[in-house]
Protein backbone atom coordinates (compact mmCIF):
# COMPACT_ATOMS: atom_id res chain seq x y z
CA UNK A 1 0.00 0.00 0.00
CA UNK A 2 1.36 3.62 -0.95
CA UNK A 3 -0.45 6.54 0.41
CA UNK A 4 0.12 9.86 -1.03
CA UNK A 5 -0.98 12.84 1.25
CA UNK A 6 -1.45 16.43 -0.21
CA UNK A 7 2.36 15.69 -2.08
CA UNK A 8 3.59 19.09 -3.92
CA UNK A 9 6.95 19.69 -5.57
CA UNK A 10 7.69 23.10 -6.34
CA UNK A 11 10.92 23.69 -9.35
CA UNK A 12 11.45 27.70 -8.79
CA UNK A 13 8.06 29.27 -10.39
CA UNK A 14 6.73 25.23 -11.45
CA UNK A 15 4.50 23.45 -9.75
CA UNK A 16 5.28 20.29 -10.93
CA UNK A 17 3.03 18.13 -8.63
CA UNK A 18 0.17 20.21 -6.80
CA UNK A 19 -1.82 18.68 -3.86
CA UNK A 20 -1.62 14.86 -4.76
CA UNK A 21 -3.47 12.96 -2.51
CA UNK A 22 -4.75 9.33 -3.79
CA UNK A 23 -3.66 5.61 -2.32
CA UNK A 24 -2.05 2.66 -4.67
CA UNK A 25 -3.58 -0.45 -2.91
CA UNK A 26 -2.39 -4.21 -3.10
CA UNK A 27 -3.77 -7.27 -5.61
CA UNK A 28 -4.35 -4.62 -8.49
CA UNK A 29 -2.10 -2.89 -11.14
CA UNK A 30 -2.76 0.91 -10.59
CA UNK A 31 -2.48 2.91 -13.93
CA UNK A 32 -0.39 6.42 -13.35
CA UNK A 33 -1.38 8.13 -16.07
CA UNK A 34 -0.78 11.86 -17.52
CA UNK A 35 0.65 13.42 -20.56
CA UNK A 36 4.28 14.11 -20.67
CA UNK A 37 5.63 16.13 -18.14
CA UNK A 38 2.53 16.08 -15.82
CA UNK A 39 4.69 15.27 -12.97
CA UNK A 40 4.57 11.29 -12.87
CA UNK A 41 7.83 10.98 -13.13
CA UNK A 42 8.20 13.69 -10.03
CA UNK A 43 5.44 11.85 -7.94
CA UNK A 44 7.55 8.17 -8.34
CA UNK A 45 11.10 10.49 -7.13
CA UNK A 46 9.17 11.72 -4.54
CA UNK A 47 7.93 7.77 -3.43
CA UNK A 48 11.49 6.65 -3.09
CA UNK A 49 12.72 9.53 -1.20
CA UNK A 50 14.69 10.72 -4.23
CA UNK A 51 13.15 14.32 -4.44
CA UNK A 52 12.08 15.66 -1.39
CA UNK A 53 8.69 17.31 -1.62
CA UNK A 54 7.68 20.68 -1.17
CA UNK A 55 4.90 19.75 1.00
CA UNK A 56 3.18 16.51 1.71
CA UNK A 57 4.23 12.94 2.20
CA UNK A 58 4.26 9.67 1.04
CA UNK A 59 3.74 6.22 3.08
CA UNK A 60 4.73 3.12 2.00
CA UNK A 61 3.15 0.23 4.61
CA UNK A 62 2.72 3.19 6.87
CA UNK A 63 6.28 4.10 6.61
CA UNK A 64 8.70 6.85 5.39
CA UNK A 65 11.04 5.28 2.38
CA UNK A 66 13.62 6.32 4.34
CA UNK A 67 13.26 4.52 7.63
CA UNK A 68 12.36 1.02 5.66
CA UNK A 69 14.44 -1.54 6.91
CA UNK A 70 16.70 -3.20 4.05
CA UNK A 71 13.93 -0.55 1.14
CA UNK A 72 14.47 -2.79 -1.99
CA UNK A 73 12.40 -5.71 0.25
CA UNK A 74 9.89 -3.63 0.40
CA UNK A 75 9.21 -1.74 -3.14
CA UNK A 76 10.96 -2.48 -6.35
CA UNK A 77 11.43 0.04 -8.29
CA UNK A 78 12.36 0.59 -12.65
CA UNK A 79 12.55 4.27 -12.76
CA UNK A 80 14.66 5.26 -15.32
CA UNK A 81 16.62 1.94 -17.28
CA UNK A 82 19.70 4.27 -17.67
CA UNK A 83 20.06 4.54 -14.41
CA UNK A 84 23.32 2.07 -14.01
CA UNK A 85 26.89 2.12 -14.88
CA UNK A 86 27.27 0.93 -18.05
CA UNK A 87 30.91 -0.45 -17.53
CA UNK A 88 29.50 -3.19 -14.75
CA UNK A 89 28.39 -6.23 -15.86
CA UNK A 90 24.79 -6.98 -15.04
CA UNK A 91 25.47 -9.92 -13.06
CA UNK A 92 27.76 -7.21 -10.92
CA UNK A 93 25.60 -4.77 -11.41
CA UNK A 94 22.76 -6.61 -9.27
CA UNK A 95 24.83 -8.49 -7.09
CA UNK A 96 25.84 -4.46 -5.69
CA UNK A 97 22.39 -3.91 -5.19
CA UNK A 98 21.60 -6.93 -3.26
CA UNK A 99 24.60 -7.07 -0.97
CA UNK A 100 23.28 -3.19 -0.10
CA UNK A 101 19.96 -4.89 1.59
CA UNK A 102 20.93 -8.14 2.71
CA UNK A 103 19.38 -10.04 -0.03
CA UNK A 104 21.60 -13.38 -0.65
CA UNK A 105 23.88 -13.33 -4.10
CA UNK A 106 21.46 -16.47 -5.05
CA UNK A 107 18.98 -14.30 -5.78
CA UNK A 108 20.50 -12.39 -8.50
CA UNK A 109 20.90 -15.67 -10.70
CA UNK A 110 17.07 -16.19 -9.91
CA UNK A 111 15.90 -12.83 -11.37
CA UNK A 112 18.24 -12.73 -14.39
CA UNK A 113 16.59 -16.22 -15.18
CA UNK A 114 12.91 -15.01 -14.86
CA UNK A 115 14.15 -11.66 -17.14
CA UNK A 116 15.72 -13.63 -19.74
CA UNK A 117 19.32 -12.34 -19.20
CA UNK A 118 20.81 -15.42 -17.99
CA UNK A 119 22.97 -15.93 -21.16
CA UNK A 120 24.59 -11.92 -21.54
CA UNK A 121 24.70 -11.70 -16.77
CA UNK A 122 29.04 -11.09 -17.52
CA UNK A 123 28.36 -8.61 -20.21
CA UNK A 124 29.01 -4.86 -19.33
CA UNK A 125 25.60 -3.40 -19.55
CA UNK A 126 26.77 -0.20 -22.13
CA UNK A 127 25.93 -2.42 -24.98
CA UNK A 128 22.54 -3.63 -23.82
CA UNK A 129 19.52 -2.73 -25.97
CA UNK A 130 16.86 -0.32 -24.68
CA UNK A 131 14.70 -3.70 -24.24
CA UNK A 132 17.88 -5.59 -22.60
CA UNK A 133 17.71 -2.63 -20.28
CA UNK A 134 14.65 -2.46 -19.43
CA UNK A 135 15.09 -6.63 -18.64
CA UNK A 136 17.74 -6.16 -16.26
CA UNK A 137 15.78 -2.87 -14.49
CA UNK A 138 12.96 -4.88 -13.61
CA UNK A 139 15.51 -7.80 -12.21
CA UNK A 140 16.45 -5.12 -10.43
CA UNK A 141 13.34 -4.05 -9.45
CA UNK A 142 12.13 -7.77 -8.65
CA UNK A 143 15.65 -8.50 -6.77
CA UNK A 144 14.26 -8.26 -3.08
CA UNK A 145 11.08 -9.91 -3.54
CA UNK A 146 9.25 -6.74 -3.14
CA UNK A 147 5.48 -6.41 -2.31
CA UNK A 148 5.29 -3.05 -3.97
CA UNK A 149 6.77 -2.46 -7.31
CA UNK A 150 6.55 0.58 -9.40
CA UNK A 151 7.71 0.74 -13.25
CA UNK A 152 7.84 4.14 -15.08
CA UNK A 153 7.00 4.15 -18.98
CA UNK A 154 8.19 0.48 -18.67
CA UNK A 155 6.78 -0.34 -22.17
CA UNK A 156 8.60 2.73 -23.68
CA UNK A 157 10.96 1.46 -26.39
CA UNK A 158 10.16 -1.96 -26.16
CA UNK A 159 9.80 -4.69 -29.11
CA UNK A 160 6.11 -6.25 -29.10
CA UNK A 161 6.90 -9.57 -27.39
CA UNK A 162 8.79 -7.47 -25.05
CA UNK A 163 5.16 -5.35 -24.32
CA UNK A 164 3.81 -8.45 -23.93
CA UNK A 165 5.87 -9.57 -21.36
CA UNK A 166 5.35 -6.86 -19.36
CA UNK A 167 1.84 -6.54 -19.53
CA UNK A 168 1.85 -10.37 -18.32
CA UNK A 169 4.66 -9.38 -15.72
CA UNK A 170 2.58 -7.03 -14.61
CA UNK A 171 -0.97 -8.48 -13.83
CA UNK A 172 0.82 -11.73 -12.54
CA UNK A 173 2.63 -9.49 -9.88
CA UNK A 174 -0.69 -8.06 -9.11
CA UNK A 175 -2.27 -11.39 -8.80
CA UNK A 176 -0.07 -12.71 -6.34
CA UNK A 177 -1.42 -10.07 -4.10
CA UNK A 178 1.21 -7.05 -4.86
CA UNK A 179 1.04 -3.38 -4.98
CA UNK A 180 1.98 -2.69 -8.96
CA UNK A 181 1.83 0.90 -9.83
CA UNK A 182 2.84 1.93 -13.50
CA UNK A 183 3.05 5.21 -15.18
CA UNK A 184 2.26 5.77 -18.60
CA UNK A 185 1.52 8.81 -21.11
CA UNK A 186 -0.73 6.06 -23.52
CA UNK A 187 -4.34 5.23 -22.18
CA UNK A 188 -4.49 2.44 -24.88
CA UNK A 189 -1.67 1.04 -22.77
CA UNK A 190 -3.25 1.37 -19.63
CA UNK A 191 -6.74 -0.10 -20.68
CA UNK A 192 -4.63 -3.31 -21.31
CA UNK A 193 -3.28 -3.65 -17.63
CA UNK A 194 -4.15 -1.26 -15.38
CA UNK A 195 -7.61 -2.21 -12.88
CA UNK A 196 -7.44 1.19 -11.44
CA UNK A 197 -6.81 4.47 -12.80
CA UNK A 198 -5.09 7.62 -11.26
CA UNK A 199 -5.04 10.51 -13.79
CA UNK A 200 -2.76 13.27 -13.18
CA UNK A 201 -2.69 16.94 -15.89
CA UNK A 202 0.22 19.49 -14.76
CA UNK A 203 0.62 17.95 -11.64
CA UNK A 204 -2.85 17.87 -10.37
CA UNK A 205 -5.30 15.23 -9.63
CA UNK A 206 -7.93 14.77 -12.25
CA UNK A 207 -9.51 11.35 -11.65
CA UNK A 208 -8.60 8.34 -9.46
CA UNK A 209 -11.62 5.53 -10.26
CA UNK A 210 -11.41 1.95 -11.51
CA UNK A 211 -10.55 1.24 -15.04
CA UNK A 212 -14.35 0.14 -15.19
CA UNK A 213 -15.96 2.97 -13.91
CA UNK A 214 -13.75 5.32 -16.43
CA UNK A 215 -14.29 3.33 -19.83
CA UNK A 216 -18.62 3.41 -18.02
CA UNK A 217 -18.02 7.16 -17.95
CA UNK A 218 -16.02 8.23 -20.90
CA UNK A 219 -16.68 6.02 -23.70
CA UNK A 220 -18.60 7.67 -26.12
CA UNK A 221 -20.84 5.49 -28.54
CA UNK A 222 -22.50 7.38 -31.39
CA UNK A 223 -23.66 6.99 -35.10
CA UNK A 224 -21.81 8.55 -37.91
CA UNK A 225 -24.12 9.80 -40.97
CA UNK A 226 -23.53 10.93 -44.57
CA UNK A 227 -25.56 11.68 -46.99
CA UNK A 228 -26.26 13.56 -50.73
CA UNK A 229 -29.16 15.00 -49.11
CA UNK A 230 -27.52 16.46 -45.60
CA UNK A 231 -30.33 19.15 -45.09
CA UNK A 232 -32.90 17.22 -45.48
CA UNK A 233 -31.54 14.04 -43.27
CA UNK A 234 -31.22 17.09 -40.58
CA UNK A 235 -34.83 17.83 -40.81
CA UNK A 236 -35.90 14.56 -40.58
CA UNK A 237 -34.00 13.71 -38.17
CA UNK A 238 -34.68 17.45 -36.09
CA UNK A 239 -38.18 16.31 -36.66
CA UNK A 240 -37.97 12.96 -35.07
CA UNK A 241 -36.98 14.69 -31.83
CA UNK A 242 -33.00 13.55 -31.97
CA UNK A 243 -30.19 15.47 -31.82
CA UNK A 244 -27.86 15.93 -34.24
CA UNK A 245 -24.39 17.11 -34.31
CA UNK A 246 -22.15 18.21 -37.70
CA UNK A 247 -18.91 17.11 -37.71
CA UNK A 248 -16.18 17.57 -39.94
CA UNK A 249 -16.32 16.16 -43.66
CA UNK A 250 -20.37 16.73 -44.14
CA UNK A 251 -20.55 14.26 -41.70
CA UNK A 252 -23.85 13.94 -38.97
CA UNK A 253 -23.05 12.36 -35.18
CA UNK A 254 -25.94 10.96 -33.61
CA UNK A 255 -25.45 10.19 -29.88
CA UNK A 256 -28.08 7.34 -28.15
CA UNK A 257 -29.83 6.21 -30.99
CA UNK A 258 -29.44 2.65 -32.51
CA UNK A 259 -28.49 2.84 -36.05
CA UNK A 260 -31.59 0.36 -36.98
CA UNK A 261 -33.55 3.11 -35.62
CA UNK A 262 -32.03 5.86 -37.83
CA UNK A 263 -31.55 3.70 -41.35
CA UNK A 264 -35.35 2.73 -40.87
CA UNK A 265 -36.12 6.77 -40.46
CA UNK A 266 -34.19 7.41 -43.57
CA UNK A 267 -35.62 4.80 -45.57
CA UNK A 268 -39.19 6.47 -44.28
CA UNK A 269 -38.26 9.66 -46.05
CA UNK A 270 -36.57 7.81 -49.04
CA UNK A 271 -33.13 9.61 -48.03
CA UNK A 272 -29.86 8.35 -49.51
CA UNK A 273 -27.26 7.34 -47.39
CA UNK A 274 -23.80 7.07 -48.14
CA UNK A 275 -22.65 6.03 -44.45
CA UNK A 276 -24.23 4.84 -41.32
CA UNK A 277 -21.58 3.44 -39.32
CA UNK A 278 -22.05 3.03 -34.98
CA UNK A 279 -18.68 4.29 -33.58
CA UNK A 280 -16.39 4.01 -30.47
CA UNK A 281 -15.00 6.70 -29.39
CA UNK A 282 -11.65 5.34 -28.42
CA UNK A 283 -10.80 5.57 -24.30
CA UNK A 284 -7.29 7.56 -26.17
CA UNK A 285 -9.96 9.60 -26.75
CA UNK A 286 -11.56 10.23 -23.76
CA UNK A 287 -8.02 10.67 -21.72
CA UNK A 288 -7.35 13.51 -24.48
CA UNK A 289 -10.34 15.13 -23.32
CA UNK A 290 -9.79 14.76 -19.85
CA UNK A 291 -6.02 16.17 -19.94
CA UNK A 292 -7.17 18.81 -22.85
CA UNK A 293 -6.94 21.71 -20.58
CA UNK A 294 -3.43 20.59 -18.91
CA UNK A 295 -1.28 19.10 -21.52
CA UNK A 296 1.86 21.29 -21.03
CA UNK A 297 3.52 20.98 -24.40
CA UNK A 298 0.63 21.36 -26.98
CA UNK A 299 1.38 21.22 -30.60
CA UNK A 300 -0.22 24.05 -32.32
CA UNK A 301 -1.92 23.06 -35.05
CA UNK A 302 -1.92 25.90 -38.48
CA UNK A 303 -5.62 27.50 -38.81
CA UNK A 304 -6.51 25.73 -42.79
CA UNK A 305 -6.03 22.44 -41.12
CA UNK A 306 -8.31 23.08 -37.96
CA UNK A 307 -10.88 19.80 -39.07
CA UNK A 308 -8.02 17.51 -38.56
CA UNK A 309 -9.07 16.16 -35.77
CA UNK A 310 -12.38 13.83 -36.94
CA UNK A 311 -15.40 13.01 -35.17
CA UNK A 312 -14.29 14.61 -32.15
CA UNK A 313 -13.60 18.04 -33.30
CA UNK A 314 -17.50 19.06 -33.98
CA UNK A 315 -19.28 19.03 -30.89
CA UNK A 316 -19.92 22.65 -31.21
CA UNK B 1 20.13 -1.32 7.29
CA UNK B 2 24.02 -2.57 8.41
CA UNK B 3 26.48 -0.47 7.54
CA UNK B 4 28.47 -3.75 6.40
CA UNK B 5 26.19 -4.15 4.04
CA UNK B 6 26.58 -1.06 2.49
CA UNK B 7 30.46 -1.45 2.23
CA UNK B 8 29.69 -4.72 0.69
CA UNK B 9 28.20 -3.45 -1.75
CA UNK B 10 30.44 -0.34 -2.22
CA UNK B 11 33.41 -3.10 -2.33
CA UNK B 12 31.47 -5.14 -5.04
CA UNK B 13 30.72 -1.67 -7.30
CA UNK B 14 34.47 -0.72 -6.86
CA UNK B 15 36.18 -3.84 -8.34
CA UNK B 16 33.49 -4.53 -10.89
CA UNK B 17 34.52 -1.36 -12.84
CA UNK B 18 37.75 -1.20 -15.59
CA UNK B 19 38.28 2.49 -14.22
CA UNK B 20 39.38 1.56 -11.03
CA UNK B 21 42.26 -0.66 -12.23
CA UNK B 22 43.78 1.74 -15.01
CA UNK B 23 43.58 4.98 -12.45
CA UNK B 24 45.15 3.09 -10.05
CA UNK B 25 47.56 1.47 -12.33
CA UNK B 26 48.78 4.74 -13.44
CA UNK B 27 49.38 6.18 -10.31
CA UNK B 28 51.64 4.08 -9.64
CA UNK B 29 53.58 3.90 -12.74
CA UNK B 30 53.74 7.36 -13.17
CA UNK B 31 54.86 8.32 -9.41
CA UNK B 32 57.49 5.28 -9.59
CA UNK B 33 58.42 5.89 -13.36
CA UNK B 34 58.90 9.48 -13.14
CA UNK B 35 60.09 9.55 -10.02
CA UNK B 36 63.04 6.67 -11.18
CA UNK B 37 63.86 9.23 -14.18
CA UNK B 38 64.35 12.08 -12.16
CA UNK B 39 66.29 10.51 -9.33
CA UNK B 40 68.56 9.42 -12.42
CA UNK B 41 69.00 12.81 -13.56
CA UNK B 42 69.16 14.11 -10.14
CA UNK B 43 72.80 12.29 -9.56
CA UNK B 44 74.60 13.60 -12.12
CA UNK B 45 73.29 16.88 -10.96
CA UNK B 46 74.68 16.03 -7.02
CA UNK B 47 77.58 14.87 -8.11
CA UNK B 48 78.37 18.20 -9.63
CA UNK B 49 77.62 20.36 -6.42
CA UNK B 50 79.69 21.75 -3.90
CA UNK B 51 79.85 20.61 -0.07
CA UNK B 52 77.48 23.06 0.79
CA UNK B 53 75.04 22.33 -1.40
CA UNK B 54 74.78 19.03 -0.80
CA UNK B 55 73.89 19.74 3.28
CA UNK B 56 70.48 20.63 1.58
CA UNK B 57 69.99 17.43 -1.22
CA UNK B 58 67.10 15.64 -0.08
CA UNK B 59 66.98 12.00 -1.84
CA UNK B 60 64.12 10.93 -0.22
CA UNK B 61 61.48 13.91 -1.70
CA UNK B 62 63.91 13.56 -5.11
CA UNK B 63 62.73 9.64 -5.34
CA UNK B 64 58.85 11.12 -5.04
CA UNK B 65 59.21 13.81 -7.92
CA UNK B 66 56.98 12.45 -9.75
CA UNK B 67 54.51 12.13 -7.47
CA UNK B 68 53.42 15.43 -9.05
CA UNK B 69 52.16 13.25 -12.28
CA UNK B 70 51.04 10.24 -10.23
CA UNK B 71 48.28 12.47 -7.75
CA UNK B 72 46.61 12.85 -11.07
CA UNK B 73 45.89 9.35 -11.57
CA UNK B 74 44.48 9.40 -8.03
CA UNK B 75 42.32 12.73 -8.68
CA UNK B 76 40.62 11.00 -11.36
CA UNK B 77 40.32 7.75 -9.95
CA UNK B 78 39.01 9.97 -6.90
CA UNK B 79 36.25 11.72 -9.17
CA UNK B 80 35.19 8.52 -10.94
CA UNK B 81 34.51 6.41 -8.10
CA UNK B 82 32.16 9.27 -6.81
CA UNK B 83 30.98 11.21 -10.18
CA UNK B 84 29.93 7.77 -12.39
CA UNK B 85 26.91 7.82 -10.02
CA UNK B 86 26.06 11.04 -11.27
CA UNK B 87 26.85 10.88 -14.99
CA UNK B 88 25.79 7.43 -15.43
CA UNK B 89 22.59 7.80 -13.62
CA UNK B 90 23.55 4.97 -11.44
CA UNK B 91 23.01 7.54 -8.16
CA UNK B 92 19.10 7.39 -8.37
CA UNK B 93 19.29 3.59 -8.39
CA UNK B 94 22.08 3.68 -5.68
CA UNK B 95 19.97 5.89 -3.13
CA UNK B 96 16.92 4.10 -3.65
CA UNK B 97 18.45 1.03 -2.71
CA UNK B 98 20.15 2.97 0.32
CA UNK B 99 18.45 6.28 0.96
CA UNK B 100 20.82 6.63 4.21
CA UNK B 101 22.58 9.15 1.91
CA UNK B 102 25.02 9.79 4.76
CA UNK B 103 25.86 5.85 4.67
CA UNK B 104 25.84 5.68 1.11
CA UNK B 105 28.42 8.20 0.73
CA UNK B 106 30.47 7.25 3.82
CA UNK B 107 30.72 3.94 2.79
CA UNK B 108 31.50 4.92 -1.20
CA UNK B 109 34.58 7.36 0.36
CA UNK B 110 35.18 5.04 2.67
CA UNK B 111 35.77 2.03 0.64
CA UNK B 112 37.63 4.09 -2.04
CA UNK B 113 39.81 5.43 0.26
CA UNK B 114 41.03 1.99 2.04
CA UNK B 115 41.81 0.81 -1.85
CA UNK B 116 43.63 4.15 -1.91
CA UNK B 117 45.56 3.72 0.98
CA UNK B 118 46.62 0.02 -0.02
CA UNK B 119 47.73 1.14 -3.92
CA UNK B 120 49.31 4.44 -2.23
CA UNK B 121 51.22 2.53 0.06
CA UNK B 122 52.91 -0.08 -2.02
CA UNK B 123 53.66 3.17 -4.32
CA UNK B 124 55.47 4.50 -2.27
CA UNK B 125 57.41 1.88 -1.01
CA UNK B 126 58.35 1.28 -4.02
CA UNK B 127 58.86 4.51 -5.15
CA UNK B 128 61.77 4.87 -2.44
CA UNK B 129 63.63 2.09 -3.47
CA UNK B 130 63.29 2.34 -6.93
CA UNK B 131 64.21 5.93 -6.59
CA UNK B 132 67.13 5.52 -3.80
CA UNK B 133 68.39 3.32 -6.37
CA UNK B 134 68.93 5.19 -8.92
CA UNK B 135 70.35 8.13 -7.04
CA UNK B 136 73.64 5.74 -6.12
CA UNK B 137 76.03 6.99 -3.30
CA UNK B 138 73.36 9.90 -2.85
CA UNK B 139 70.59 7.86 -1.48
CA UNK B 140 69.19 7.89 2.07
CA UNK B 141 68.36 4.96 3.88
CA UNK B 142 65.04 4.08 5.61
CA UNK B 143 65.94 3.92 8.42
CA UNK B 144 67.54 7.31 8.50
CA UNK B 145 65.62 10.44 10.79
CA UNK B 146 62.36 10.94 9.11
CA UNK B 147 62.85 8.56 6.23
CA UNK B 148 60.31 6.17 6.99
CA UNK B 149 58.03 9.09 7.94
CA UNK B 150 58.56 10.89 4.85
CA UNK B 151 57.73 7.01 2.58
CA UNK B 152 54.86 6.80 4.97
CA UNK B 153 53.37 10.08 4.28
CA UNK B 154 53.59 9.81 0.75
CA UNK B 155 50.99 6.98 0.92
CA UNK B 156 49.22 9.26 3.40
CA UNK B 157 49.62 12.13 0.76
CA UNK B 158 48.16 10.57 -2.51
CA UNK B 159 45.09 8.99 -0.54
CA UNK B 160 44.27 12.22 0.65
CA UNK B 161 44.27 13.89 -2.96
CA UNK B 162 41.63 11.08 -3.71
CA UNK B 163 39.45 11.90 -0.83
CA UNK B 164 39.75 15.38 -1.87
CA UNK B 165 38.81 15.04 -5.22
CA UNK B 166 35.83 12.44 -4.23
CA UNK B 167 34.47 15.22 -2.21
CA UNK B 168 34.88 18.11 -4.64
CA UNK B 169 33.14 15.27 -6.88
CA UNK B 170 29.99 14.85 -4.87
CA UNK B 171 29.72 18.65 -4.59
CA UNK B 172 29.79 19.16 -8.13
CA UNK B 173 27.77 16.30 -9.22
CA UNK B 174 29.35 15.86 -12.79
CA UNK B 175 33.15 13.99 -13.23
CA UNK B 176 33.62 16.06 -16.46
CA UNK B 177 33.24 19.84 -14.10
CA UNK B 178 34.93 18.30 -11.28
CA UNK B 179 38.17 17.24 -13.36
CA UNK B 180 38.37 20.45 -15.40
CA UNK B 181 37.93 22.47 -11.82
CA UNK B 182 40.84 19.84 -10.22
CA UNK B 183 43.46 19.30 -12.95
CA UNK B 184 43.88 22.90 -13.71
CA UNK B 185 44.39 23.91 -9.78
CA UNK B 186 46.76 20.57 -9.08
CA UNK B 187 48.61 20.86 -12.31
CA UNK B 188 48.82 24.37 -13.09
CA UNK B 189 47.72 26.48 -10.36
CA UNK B 190 49.32 25.69 -7.41
CA UNK B 191 52.72 25.50 -8.97
CA UNK B 192 52.52 28.69 -10.21
CA UNK B 193 51.90 30.55 -6.74
CA UNK B 194 54.04 28.47 -5.20
CA UNK B 195 56.71 29.47 -7.21
CA UNK B 196 55.90 32.69 -7.45
CA UNK B 197 57.38 34.82 -4.05
CA UNK B 198 55.00 37.31 -3.99
CA UNK B 199 51.58 34.18 -3.67
CA UNK B 200 53.92 31.77 -2.26
CA UNK B 201 52.43 32.55 1.26
CA UNK B 202 49.08 31.67 0.07
CA UNK B 203 49.73 29.01 -2.17
CA UNK B 204 51.23 27.25 0.89
CA UNK B 205 48.03 26.90 2.26
CA UNK B 206 46.82 24.86 -0.80
CA UNK B 207 46.15 21.21 -0.12
CA UNK B 208 49.06 20.00 -2.61
CA UNK B 209 51.59 22.43 -1.54
CA UNK B 210 51.15 21.54 2.05
CA UNK B 211 50.46 17.96 1.95
CA UNK B 212 53.85 17.41 -0.09
CA UNK B 213 55.76 18.84 3.19
CA UNK B 214 55.06 15.32 4.56
CA UNK B 215 57.37 13.85 2.07
CA UNK B 216 60.64 16.12 2.90
CA UNK B 217 63.14 14.98 4.83
CA UNK B 218 65.95 17.79 4.56
CA UNK B 219 64.26 21.43 5.39
CA UNK B 220 65.37 23.41 2.27
CA UNK B 221 67.69 26.44 2.22
CA UNK B 222 64.89 29.30 1.82
CA UNK B 223 62.20 27.88 3.65
CA UNK B 224 59.03 29.77 4.53
CA UNK B 225 56.99 26.96 5.49
CA UNK B 226 55.24 28.10 8.75
CA UNK B 227 54.62 24.76 9.26
CA UNK B 228 56.30 21.26 9.71
CA UNK B 229 55.71 18.07 8.14
CA UNK B 230 52.95 16.71 10.27
CA UNK B 231 51.40 20.63 9.81
CA UNK B 232 51.34 20.86 6.13
CA UNK B 233 49.81 17.40 6.04
CA UNK B 234 47.07 18.38 8.64
CA UNK B 235 46.72 21.32 6.42
CA UNK B 236 45.60 19.10 3.62
CA UNK B 237 43.77 16.72 5.99
CA UNK B 238 41.42 19.86 6.90
CA UNK B 239 40.79 20.33 3.04
CA UNK B 240 39.51 16.90 2.71
CA UNK B 241 36.76 16.76 5.37
CA UNK B 242 36.42 20.14 4.26
CA UNK B 243 35.80 18.87 0.86
CA UNK B 244 33.68 15.28 1.85
CA UNK B 245 31.73 17.64 4.24
CA UNK B 246 30.03 19.95 1.54
CA UNK B 247 29.70 16.89 -0.40
CA UNK B 248 27.84 15.34 2.12
CA UNK B 249 25.72 18.83 3.08
CA UNK B 250 24.96 18.64 -0.55
CA UNK B 251 24.09 14.99 -1.29
CA UNK B 252 22.14 15.17 1.93
CA UNK B 253 19.62 18.48 0.61
CA UNK B 254 19.70 18.18 -2.68
CA UNK B 255 17.60 16.18 -5.16
CA UNK B 256 19.06 13.10 -6.67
Amino acid sequence: MIEVAGLSKRYGQKLAVDDLTFQVRPGIVTGFLGPNGAGKSTTMRMMLDLDRPTAGAVRIDGKRYTDLKDPLTYVGALLDAKALHGGRSAYNHLLCLAQSNGIPASRVGEVLDTVGLTAVAKKRSKGFSLGMGQRLGIAGALLGDPQILMFDEPVNGLDPEGIHWIRNLMKSLAAQGRTVFVSSHLMSEMALTADHLVVIGQGRLLADTSMADFIRTNSRSYVRLRSPQQERLRDVLHQAGITVVTAGNGTLEVDGVASEQLGELAAQHQLVLHELSPQQASLEEAFMQLTAGSVEYHAHSEPASGQGWGSTGGEN
Amino acid sequence: MAVAQVLNSEWTKIKSVRSTVWTLTMAFVFTVGLGFLISLLSKDQFSKMNARELQFIDPTLTSFAGTGLGQLAMIVFGVLVVGNEYSTGMIRTSLAAVPRRGAFLFSKIGIATLLAFAVALVTSFVTFFVGQAALGRFKASIGDPGVLRAVFGGALYMTLIAVFAMGVATILRSPMLSLGILMPIFFLIAPILGGVEATRKIAQYLPDQAGTKVMQVVTPENDVAPYGPWGGFGIMVAWAALAVLCGWLVLKNRDA
